[in-house]
């Protein structure tokens, strides 16, 4: 196994495809420290597939080059580039048990029978299947997939680890459990990891860093709290989950939802309430501001300050506190 | 797969069931099961007797050893020709997206259906005594395996890529990314997952050549000869009736055996394939190995189906004078000095009317029976079901000159005797026809998922209207399609029609036989012009049809 991961570097990378109207991705750099674990956010068709896809060596990029290590790639085949990839869907072998799957990559790299055996032992326990290696892959639940798969990218010890969704398929409460399992795991083994997903929860939960795409280009770039903190655009905040993206005089501007606060009205009050909805310690209240039109939420911790109904007239304050410029 | 559950008390369901079944199994008890039992009397009790002296005599006999053995050996190379060259069409219109995919997929077909007498008459233009191709390869086994790779290339493409179209690219980069070198990525993943097809593509490509006797017979010549011919000559030329039926015999024993064999396997092979929609996994090729494999593939496409076709097309307008259509004008002559001579163009009404005969039989028959096989899937009708689709698919795997000379033996006497009636070629056309019609008609029937009449019904529609608007328009289109497949299997057969058409109402592809047989450059021509006919008549139906299929319900 390896005991650190490797260092990836990817160099103005575009690939074009035939009949598109952009390139899937416009020269995209990304450097990954060895053992880092580095989430690609983005929405989909932002070209992040496609990157993970250029650093295995299953897309020949138009321009640009891939370095692991300092090594170029350029030429390489998929074959011998020695990145683990799981992709979306895990893509097991249908006609091959759990154990067939897991060792294939042992096989190919020539591994004695008897040490196959040991290591695909050694995998499956690691992610929690152990003994499992004689059942089908085809009757198996979306997370035991998800663990096969895993398990048979990580058995060759590959010091590059690509994952595409890898929680995508499972519902959320799965998901929320699998999440801190995985990051345990990966800063276990040592690997660095390029992960992509939609989700930017699981992406801030598991990455040590976030890097934002968004129609082939890189658009943010750092550590998680930093980018929850600062989204560089509109796009990134919105994309992050944030409602409240206002266009100022300044350009637009995120308001973080806990600094709106709800006042009852003064006279007509500046403001209405168009939806509330209740989530049990809190409720998010949508309300529309009179001089612009705009929609703001607010969250309302339960039990302080007026109940709410759709139809109140309001005045609305914001902490400018809570106030972010963007881009 | 939805599973339908039984909301009808299941002995109900069962008896239309059986009634439905028994027109289709009746007609073929009396126009199959019952020849076929003629053959076997006539070769194991030809006293009244059982004497399988005969059977043994055949057996024993060395020539009809090495007919046998080569009837074998040209089949399994035939097989092996058809998978290896069908391969990298297969990939490709499973990989890739390109221009003119729908129509190529569509013309493909083309030789499949194309009438044996057309394709023998089509390579002789190429690799025959005259041929545009330096060398005569006619009398060999080259010039067999030849027009057997043309005739099946289609089976093993559509069948193979059909499934290879489904199949997750991804599984097979995965394996990529964990140290798979391209040919070993498909040998470890692709082709294990590919086996089922390759497998029934195979069996169907055995069983034709196995049982090829057109192709044999135009371009085998004297040395070249398969069990299908030798019960043709020993039938037609000989008169030896026993021997003949000892043949029929052992061939009908080894087709069976292949089906078996292949029933099994295809229910131990039956893997869960994650699969997928085939318009998501296909890309334009884009890199020069993409770009060459698709340039590769389409040339060896047009040389190994279009050269043939072309060169026969323009054969037909060739003539001692020059180009011309002299030999299109001569199909209207009936020759003088010639009293059993009927002028070919007679030959075009024949088929059609026997074609459409035949085609109204094997639909309202094989619609019966689709319909008792499909019509739900509960249970307790399920064996019942599974029975009667076995007992159909028997003649698929019959040769046609067994149906043919099984025809000629069991209507000769009372109380069916048929030798003099008109409708003794349709009758025996739809015996052959009426598999097809089924194996169409049944996937579509059961595409009609049971949601949506359930779906249609709880929004107010009657039972009738459900039907009226829920099944009867995909019913309509596959039974459309089923009825030009019959057609174009009719207007083609040759097997068969050999054995029962009288000398004076010819089909076309017995016509273009009989011009072949006879001596000089003006019946050749003849052949030929007779064969673009036959030829444009089938391509005209098939293309049809092919517009009209149920999208995904059959590769066939």
């Amino acid at each position: 196994m390896a005991d650190r991961g490797a260092a990836l570097a990817v160099e103005r990378v575009t690939v074009r495809f035939a009949g598109a109207e952009r390139p899937a991705l416009d020269a995209v750099d990304l450097d990954v420290a060895p053992g880092e674990l580095v989430a690609l956010l983005g929405p989909s068709g932002c070209g992040k597939t496609t990157l993970l896809r250029v650093v295995a060596g299953l897309t020949e990029p138009d321009a640009g080059r891939v370095l692991l290590d300092g090594r170029d790639l350029s030429g390489v085949p998929a074959h011998r580039r020695g990145v683990g990839l799981m992709f979306q869907d895990y893509a097991l072998f249908p006609h091959r048990d759990v154990g067939g799957n897991v060792e294939f990559g042992l096989r190919m790299a020539g591994m004695a029978p008897a040490d196959r055996r040991r290591r695909v032992a050694e995998v499956l326990d690691l992610v929690g299947l152990a003994g499992w290696e004689d059942r089908p892959v085809g009757p198996l639940s979306g997370g035991e997939r998800q663990r096969v798969a895993l398990a048979r990218a990580l058995a060759p010890a590959p010091r590059l680890l690509l994952l595409d969704e890898p929680l995508g398929a499972l519902d959320r409460t799965l998901r929320d459990r699998l999440v801190p399992e995985l990051g345990e795991l990966f800063r276990s083994v040592g690997v660095t990891v390029v992960h992509v997903t939609h989700d930017q929860s699981e992406a801030l939960a598991l990455a040590d860093r976030v890097v934002v795409l968004d129609a082939g280009r890189v658009v943010q770039d750092g550590s998680p709290a930093a980018v929850w903190a600062r989204p560089a655009s509109a796009f990134v905040a919105r994309f992050l989950g944030f409602a409240n993206v206002v266009e100022g005089d300044d350009g637009a501007a995120l308001v973080r939802p806990e600094a709106v606060r709800l006042l009852p009205a003064v006279g007509l009050g500046g403001a209405e309430v168009v939806a509330v909805l209740f989530r049990g310690d809190h409720s998010v209240v949508t309300v529309r501001r009179d001089t612009d039109g705009a929609a703001l939420e607010a969250v309302v911790p339960t039990g302080t300050g007026p109940r709410w109904r759709v139809g109140d007239r309001l005045d609305l304050a914001v902490d400018p506190a809570g106030v972010v410029p963007l881009g | 797969m939805v599973d339908a559950v039984p909301l009808t008390p299941s002995s109900r369901v069962a008896w239309w069931r059986v009634g439905l079944a028994l027109p289709p199994l009746a007609f073929l008890a009396v126009f199959f099961a019952w020849p076929v039992a003629a053959i076997v009397a006539r070769g194991l009790r030809p006293d009244g007797q059982w004497d399988l002296s005969a059977l043994g005599e055949v057996v024993t006999d060395p020539v009809i050893r090495r007919v046998a053995w080569f009837t074998l050996w040209q089949a399994v190379l035939s097989t092996v020709a058809c998978v290896v060259v069908g391969l990298p069409g297969a990939a490709l219109f499973a990989r890739y997206r390109f221009a003119g995919k729908r129509f190529l997929w569509s013309a493909l077909l083309v030789p499949f259906v194309l009438p044996t007498v057309v394709v023998g008459v089509a390579m002789l233009g190429v690799i025959g005594p005259n041929g545009v191709a330096p060398v005569d390869l006619s009398g060999t086994i080259w010039a067999i395996l030849a027009a057997h790779v043309f005739f099946n290339y289609a089976v093993v493409v559509r069948t193979v890529g059909g499934l290879w179209s489904t199949l997750d690219p991804r599984v097979e980069e995965a394996a990529r990314t964990l140290g798979a070198s391209p040919w070993r990525a498909f040998r470890e993943v692709t082709w294990p997952l590919l086996r089922p097809a390759v497998a029934a593509a195979s069996s169907i490509v055995f069983l034709f050549t196995f049982t090829s006797f057109g192709v044999v017979l135009i371009l085998g010549g004297i040395r070249q000869r398969t069990l299908e011919v030798e019960i043709y000559d020993q039938t037609a030329r000989f008169l030896h009736l026993d021997v003949a039926a000892a043949l029929a015999l052992v061939q009908l024993v080894a087709v069976v055996a292949v089906l078996a064999w292949f029933s099994r396997t295809q229910q131990r092979r039956a893997v869960v394939l994650g699969q997928r929609r085939a318009v998501e996994v296909q890309q334009r090729p884009s890199g020069w190995r993409a770009r060459t494999f698709l340039a590769a593939n389409l040339v060896f496409m047009a040389v190994l189906l279009g050269l043939p076709l072309g060169v026969l097309v323009a054969r037909s307008f060739s003539t001692p004078q020059g180009w011309g259509l002299a030999n299109y004008q001569a199909l209207d002559n009936a020759r003088r000095g010639s009293t059993s001579f009927v002028p070919p163009l007679d030959a075009v009404a024949n088929s059609l009317l026997f074609a459409a005969a035949a085609t109204v039989v094997a639909v309202v028959l094989g619609g019966c029976a689709a319909w008792a096989i499909a019509g739900g899937r509960s249970a307790p009708s399920g064996r019942w079901a599974r029975w009667t689709d076995t007992a159909l698919m028997v003649p698929l795997g019959t040769s046609a000159v067994t149906v043919g000379f099984g025809f000629f033996v069991a209507f000769d006497q009372a109380p069916l005797d048929l030798r003099s009636s008109l409708w003794l070629v349709p009758l025996a056309h739809a015996v052959v026809a009426m598999p097809f019609v089924v194996r169409l008609l049944v996937p579509a029937l059961r595409s009609v998922d049971p949601a949506l009449r359930e779906a249609a019904s709880v929004l107010g529609a009657s039972p009738w209207r459900v039907w009226h608007e829920v099944d009867l328009p995909v019913v309509t289109r596959a039974a459309a399609a089923a009825a030009g497949f019959a057609f174009a299997v009719s207007l083609g057969e040759f097997g068969a029609t050999v054995f029962l058409s009288r000398p004076a109402r010819p089909t076309l592809p017995i016509a273009i036989y009989r011009a072949l047989g006879r001596p000089g450059a003006a019946n050749f021509g003849q052949a030929m012009a007779l064969a673009v006919v036959l030829m444009a008549l089938t391509v005209v139906v098939i293309l049809g049809i092919d517009r009209l299929r149920p999208a995904g319900a059959s590769e066939f």
